[in-house]
């Protein structure tokens, strides 16, 4: 018989469910810095709601353009950080249930429906008042219901709202098609018009280069910080702690403070990788790559699910959906309209082919050394989840990277089965471990 | 919990419908077996099938050297040393039965599950229903009210069908107003059921066919003793399936055969 190690050892079994999980949940300079920084953000926003000076502008995460934005002093405001802020915060449900009383089918992206919920709520959230955008810019189209949804919120804030038409990345060298840059360009150009009049300022180019040259700034810190999870351990998880750091990247980038932020979280990661700290208490166990964002409703539910196996993310694909930069992609101030386009076409997740997004995750895997892929699939987003069935079959057969395939949701709380998610990571962490003392091929 | 000192190990599997639970001697030999509802409450289940199981045995708690949970109610084993997974106890349960087993059905109360298993009984890969409970066990429990007849008897029953049905779901909740509308129509039970068996066989065979059906395939769970699913299976995957009278105990095998490998791993345990 096999030598008896798969078991998980704990004396107490009855209480485990309750004492199992250790609380983690990194709360260094970086995490307060954040804090403060996206206290001050909602704060701005809810000045301008409750009638104060400033514009607000709506927009997607998806490559967002928040440098043009900026260059009209409008504040970005991504639905689906706010939606995932209501999560976190467990009020999701009831403004999800609203927007099904509207007609919004189950089946409908949650997101969307939390969104809708809070504006039927007059855009009143437990952490800010969200005003009523001067502007909608849908800079997504990969989504159809993201464009609806904007179409939908514009008539009910009575605010112009614009579509910027991103081609797909369709080429097999991974280029841009002839013409998509310029295409993009010349409707970014359209986009600065109509900001000319919505905020009646003419458009200054020197502060709008200005923009990018911080924007470009902020991509290198923070592609250096990705880098640093390839160290063992890595210092931080770069899926539960990358949340951390990714508000501060689309609502912040082009300004000052995001540059001191992603400085300061430089200097403290570098210092922690340096320390060789290790994302967990416990230590690092297995090296895992995540794909899909994470079910916030119960964020922390779902990190301890991992944390007990001491399995941390050295990266993940979701820390990719507003930009990719950790291979080589920076905003340009020399072509900074170009640049800008290029980051919406080519330098971002939602916008990638399939085999694209295989790349990535094959590239997480060789040059972050990680044991494993889990892929988390999400229940009311089917564009973006399609396909991962044979992501799986990818990975566990083509490239014999073992691959667990989970699903619940990244807003409905009614799709999350504690008992049975767990049950699943728990079993492909048991076939990985007799993997790793039989040195035999499992999971 | 036991005190780690005596020779007999012992699994307990506290599944979503029933509690199974498991002795083995120290040589792997199975002296005792329980089966028990597991009903709303766990931890008394969990107690409630070991307890069952050490009167069988003739064996007294101290004689016990380790004890492992499996199943959904795994950490409701008071008494227990550890838990595995469910995936991985079945997984290790077959290969013990069966040795050359290297695929497992496994059709329990709430999940099916395909799992491929390497020459040592080790988990390579699995793979499960999603959250809904299509196909499962409940589905079978639910068909067979629908037909007024009990689940123990509707395997046999849908041998003798000559004009299968074909159901428009697999859903475990609609599966009753489809059930309703073919005896409308006059359709025999033998035909209806044969239906039902084979709907939950397609959507089986999908399942192992995702981790690839390597010969020998050991089928277990509760759902293993119903003959007319092991028919409609083996008929769909084209491979004979292996079954034992102690099918529905396989999770509760996997745990004790864990639980007496942890005890031989670490002798200073059991002196």
């Amino acid at each position: 018989m096999t030598p008896a190690t798969t078991a998980t050892p704990t004396k107490k079994a009855a209480a485990d469910t309750k004492a199992a999980a250790p609380a983690i949940k990194y709360q260094g300079t970086v995490h307060e810095l954040q804090k403060q920084l996206m206290n001050k953000y909602y704060a701005d926003l809810t000045s301008i709601a409750e009638g104060g000076a400033g514009r607000s502008a709506q927009l997607l995460i998806a490559g967002n353009p928040v440098e043009v934005l900026r260059a009209f002093d409008m504040i970005p405001v991504f639905p689906e950080i706010n939606a995932l802020q209501l999560a976190v915060r467990k009020n999701s449900l009831p403004l999800i249930q609203k927007a099904e009383e509207l007609g919004y089918s189950t089946d409908n992206c949650a997101y969307v429906k939390a969104d809708i919920g809070m504006w039927e709520n007059g855009g009143k959230t437990p952490f800010a008042t969200i005003p009523k955008p001067d502007v909608l810019v849908c800079n997504y189209v990969g989504c159809n219901v993201y464009l609806n949804w904007f179409e939908h919120l514009a008539e009910k804030v009575g605010s112009p709202a614009v579509n910027i038409d991103i081609p797909f990345m369709r080429t097999k060298d991974g280029e841009p098609a002839e013409g998509d840059v310029e295409y993009v360009v010349a409707q970014l150009k359209e986009l600065v018009t109509l900001l000319e009049k919505v905020t009646g300022t003419p458009f200054d180019e020197d502060k709008f280069v200005k923009i990018v040259e911080r924007s470009s700034r902020v991509g290198e810190l923070w592609s250096q910080i990705r880098d640093l999870t390839k160290k063992r351990p890595t210092p931080y998880d770069a899926y539960f702690d990358s949340v951390t750091m990714m508000a501060p990247l689309y609502c912040l980038r082009g300004t000052e403070e995001a540059v001191d932020f992603f400085e300061k979280a430089l200097e403290e990661m570098t210092a922690k990788a340096d320390r060789a700290e290790a994302a967990i208490p416990g230590g690092e166990k297995f090296r895992i790559v995540i794909e899909g964002p994470p079910p916030w409703p119960f964020l922390r539910v779902f990190r301890d699910m991992f944390s007990r196996w001491g399995a941390v993310a050295v990266a993940s694909t979701y820390a990719t959906v507003g930009g990719i930069w950790e291979f080589g992609f920076r905003h340009d101030p020399a072509h900074p309209f170009e640049s800008v386009a290029k980051h919406m076409i080519e330098a971002n997740l939602c916008n990638r082919s399939m085999l694209q997004r295989y790349d990535q995750i094959w590239r997480y895997a060789t040059e972050w050394n990680a044991d494993a892929l889990v892929i988390h699939s999400v229940k009311s987003c089917r564009l973006f989840s399609a396909g991962q069935g044979d992501m799986r079959e990818h990975f566990v057969h083509d490239r014999d990277l073992p691959t667990l395939l989970i699903e619940s949701d990244l807003e409905d709380p009614r799709y999350f089965s504690q008992a049975q998610l767990r049950n699943r990571i728990d079993a492909f962490f048991e076939a990985l471990e007799q993997r790793r003392i039989t040195g035999g091929k499992a999971a | 919990m036991s005190n780690g000192s005596g020779r007999y190990s012992a699994g307990v599997d506290v599944g979503s419908t029933q509690t199974k639970a498991v002795i083995l001697d120290e040589n792997g030999k199975i002296v005792a077996r329980a089966l028990t509802d597991t009903g709303a409450y766990l931890v008394r289940a969990a107690e409630r099938a070991y307890e069952q199981a050490l009167q069988a045995a003739g064996v007294h708690r101290e004689q016990v050297g380790y004890v492992i949970g499996t199943g959904y109610g795994r950490f409701n084993v008071a008494f227990g040393d550890a838990q595995v997974t469910e995936i991985g106890c079945h997984a290790k349960g077959a290969w013990s039965i069966f040795p050359n087993t290297r695929t497992v059905i496994d059709i329990g109360g709430q999940d099916t599950k395909a799992i491929a298993v390497s020459d040592r009984g080790e988990v390579l890969d699995f793979a499960m229903n999603d959250k809904c409970a299509a196909g499962s066990g409940r589905f079978l429990t639910n068909s067979a009210e629908a037909c007024g007849m009990d689940v123990s008897q509707m395997g046999e029953k849908s041998l003798t069908a000559k004009n299968p049905v074909r159901l428009s779901t697999v859903c475990t909740v609609f599966v009753e107003s489809d059930i309703l509308s073919y005896m409308a129509q006059g359709k025999k039970i033998d035909d209806i059921l044969a239906g039902v068996h084979s709907a939950i066989a397609s959507r089986t065979v999908a399942l192992v066919r995702r981790v690839g059906a390597k010969d020998e395939v050991t089928f277990t769970g509760g759902v293993s003793r119903n003959v007319g699913m092991r028919r409609a299976i083996e008929e769909k995957l084209g491979l004979s399936l292996n079954a034992s009278g102690d099918s529905h105990y396989t999770g509760a095998i996997g745990a004790a055969v864990f639980a007496l490998e942890r005890m031989q791993a670490a002798p200073a345990a059991v002196a």
